[in-house]
């Protein structure tokens, strides 16, 4: 078995790169000062930091006073959202995001919505794609905040950033409302992240989906948008974010970034040829899949797909036993029993999303690696079905994708016949 | 690799870091399920068949049964069923615990209860419960079955069809479909329902009932 098993949840974390742990590695003891400290040993501490920063401004086209650290994505997004809303409540109170957002997104924009505020998620297409005509209706005065995810974390399907701004700053005008934000946590490994050029007012980054470390996530915040903090303490960081800086972990996500830049181009080609082997060799050998998300504009190490007729906790159990780590959007897998709110988002029936199972490769995997996969899972799939009474039809799905339960020894909802003696929908 | 998990309770919830351990038990029925039937039977070859559940909700079992007429005793029980580890277990664990030695009296297997499976695997995670909940309701839905063509009509089951309200005509199903789909407040199961706004006397009963699904289907309640 390779060293890292078969690992194929690059989207929910990656292994640390050997050269970030090393540039690290000095600030946990030797180099251990408080940035704060203005003795030599802080001075070094504060000079680590602020490399660190121009380091990760230069990529993303900002000023280093534009960038905020914080302890990941999620206190990232929590900051743009809380932190702007509350901030310019006097200018409006309409939030625009959509249904396909990160939980850090969604979960603070509900917080809010407590808050009187006006919470507006927008629809995304079959395809994944929120829908921008949408957006266009919605987009008033009293809006006064937009965050659309770069890409989302289910099927990686890239939304178009520049053209959203673009509408966005078409609409603002001379007013400066509504702000923009995007997540760009699982784009920034192999897309675009020049903040000028994607036109985002914020943007979220988070070190650990690029070989970096945990716990260490950044926001920036374009220079003039109002924004308060959602933590108060000793003025760390502009006062924007109290806190000793974590200084390990801002070199470890500097260096992370920096090496993930690197290679950006020739990684997209390498990781999308890798993907696409392991996608038409599951579409050629297994009957009965569809894939979830944009054919196309979607990241290049994301595969998402339905296997019919089987439950995604059980195949993702299978292919444990094998080695194979995957992810799935089945309720089962779910600490709520509620299936996967993205795969929902885009149309789909629960049977689908019940056998949902979410491929993301990255560096380390290779094309033995896809080989392995494509060897076991289609005799896994072979198995499960085996056990399975189902035989969902591709073409007539409409006959069962009512999201009801079935209670009580009464006749499965699917199988019910109405009056006339036609089954049920 | 397998060998090494047996040891300890492999899956841990990632969200919570605990209460999400199968089981060495569930482990093996889930991975070497018993009784299976692979393909669907001739004609009359089982004497009764059951299916409970819905590919939305994520689990389905279809079960077929041998039946001993004269010594009212269940011979055989095969089952295939989609769905989870904990369903996929908790059937095989069924299947065994209804045939195992020489065979289980009807009027026992009717007495079967969900917890009676999850003890026999050991435990499994709270919110797991009700897979195996479809398990004993497959095998009565098949004795029901059973009753039904061999004219023993008394002995039919009638689950889950107490009306609460006359004016609505709300059963005890009704509320645990509610709950199920995500009412699990009072509030929200009468938005959906309407139960109880004419008849208030059934209201401690609906919140009794409500209260024990919110805990079957989403755990004790977090206090």
């Amino acid at each position: 078995m390779p060293r890292y098993g078969y690992f194929f949840d690059y989207a929910a974390t990656t292994p640390l790169d050997s050269r970030v742990f090393s540039a690290m590695l000095p600030y946990f003891k030797k180099e251990f000062g408080n940035p704060s400290n203005l003795y030599k040993l802080g001075r070094q501490a504060s000079y680590a930091v602020a490399e660190g920063t121009k380091t990760i401004a230069k990529i993303i086209g900002c000023r280093p006073d534009e960038f905020v650290y914080t302890g990941s994505a999620t206190e990232a997004d929590n900051l743009a959202i809380l932190g702007t809303a509350r901030a310019n409540k006097n200018k409006g109170s309409k939030i625009i995001t959509s249904q396909i957002e990160h939980k850090g997104i969604l979960a603070v924009c509900e917080v809010l919505g407590k808050e009187g505020f006006d919470i507006v998620k927008l629809p995304v297409r079959k395809n994944g794609l929120v829908d921008l005509d949408e957006l266009k209706k919605e987009l008033d005065d009293e809006t006064i905040l937009v965050s659309i995810t770069y890409a989302d974390s289910e099927t990686g399907t890239v939304q178009p950033i520049s053209e959203i701004s673009k509408i966005i700053k078409n609409f603002r005008g001379e007013a400066g409302f509504p702000y923009f934000h995007t997540d760009a946590s699982q784009a920034a490994g192999y897309l675009d992240i020049d903040v000028n050029k994607l036109g985002a007012d914020m943007m979220t980054l988070s070190a650990h989906k690029l070989y970096g470390p945990k716990g260490i996530g950044g926001l920036y915040v374009r220079r003039g948008i109002k924004i308060e903090p959602i933590i108060y303490g000793g003025g760390q960081q502009g006062s924007l974010r109290s806190g000793t800086e974590n200084v390990p972990g801002i070199v470890g996500f500097a260096k992370a970034l920096e090496l993930n830049e690197k290679n950006k181009n020739q990684n997209f080609k390498k990781i999308k040829k890798l993907r696409d082997i392991l996608e038409k060799g599951i579409f050629k050998s297994i009957p009965k899949v569809v894939l979830n998300g944009h054919k196309d504009l979607r990241m290049p190490n994301f595969l998402n797909i339905s296997i019919l007729d089987v439950e995604g906790e059980a195949l993702l159990l299978y292919l444990d036993e094998l080695g194979i780590m995957v992810s799935t959007g089945s309720a089962c897998n779910s600490l709520s029993l509620e299936p996967s709110y993205i795969l929902s988002a885009l149309g789909n029936s629960y049977e689908y999303i019940h056998g949902s199972l979410r491929f993301t490769l990255g560096h380390k995997n290779t094309k033995a690696d896809v080989k392995y996969v494509l060897k076991h899972l289609p005799l896994v799939v072979k198995r499960l079905r085996d056990i399975s009474p189902l035989n969902i039809s591709l073409s007539k799905k409409e006959k069962i994708s009512e999201p009801k339960a079935f209670i009580g020894g009464q006749m499965p909802h699917f199988l019910r016949k109405n009056k006339n003696g036609k089954k049920t929908k | 690799m397998a060998k090494k998990q047996n040891k300890k309770p492999d899956i841990i919830n990632k969200y919570t870091g605990s209460s999400w351990a199968y089981t060495k038990q569930v482990r093996e029925h889930f991975f070497k399920p018993k009784n299976l039937l692979l393909e669907d039977p001739r004609k009359a070859k089982y004497d009764a068949e059951g299916i409970v559940g819905s590919p939305a909700c994520g689990d389905v079992m279809r079960i077929w049964l041998k039946i001993d007429g004269k010594k009212d005793k269940i011979k055989e029980l095969k089952w295939r069923t989609f769905g989870c580890a904990s369903a996929i277990a908790s059937t095989s664990m069924l299947s065994v615990m209804v045939t195992e030695r020489g065979g289980m009296k009807i009027d026992k297997a009717l007495q079967i209860k969900p917890q009676d499976i999850i003890k026999r695997l050991g435990s499994l995670p709270d919110r797991k419960i009700h897979c195996s909940v479809l398990g004993d309701k497959a095998l009565r839905a098949a004795l029901n079955d059973w009753f039904k063509k061999t004219k023993q009509f008394s002995r039919i089951i009638v689950e889950g069809t107490q009306v609460l309200d006359p004016n609505t005509k709300t059963t005890e199903a009704d509320i645990e479909e509610a709950v199920l789909e995500g009412a699990t407040t009072l509030h929200a199961v009468q938005k959906r329902t309407k139960v109880g706004i004419g008849y208030p006397e059934c209201l401690p009963k609906v919140e009794e009932l409500i209260r024990f699904y919110r805990e079957k289907y989403f755990g004790p309640d977090i206090k």
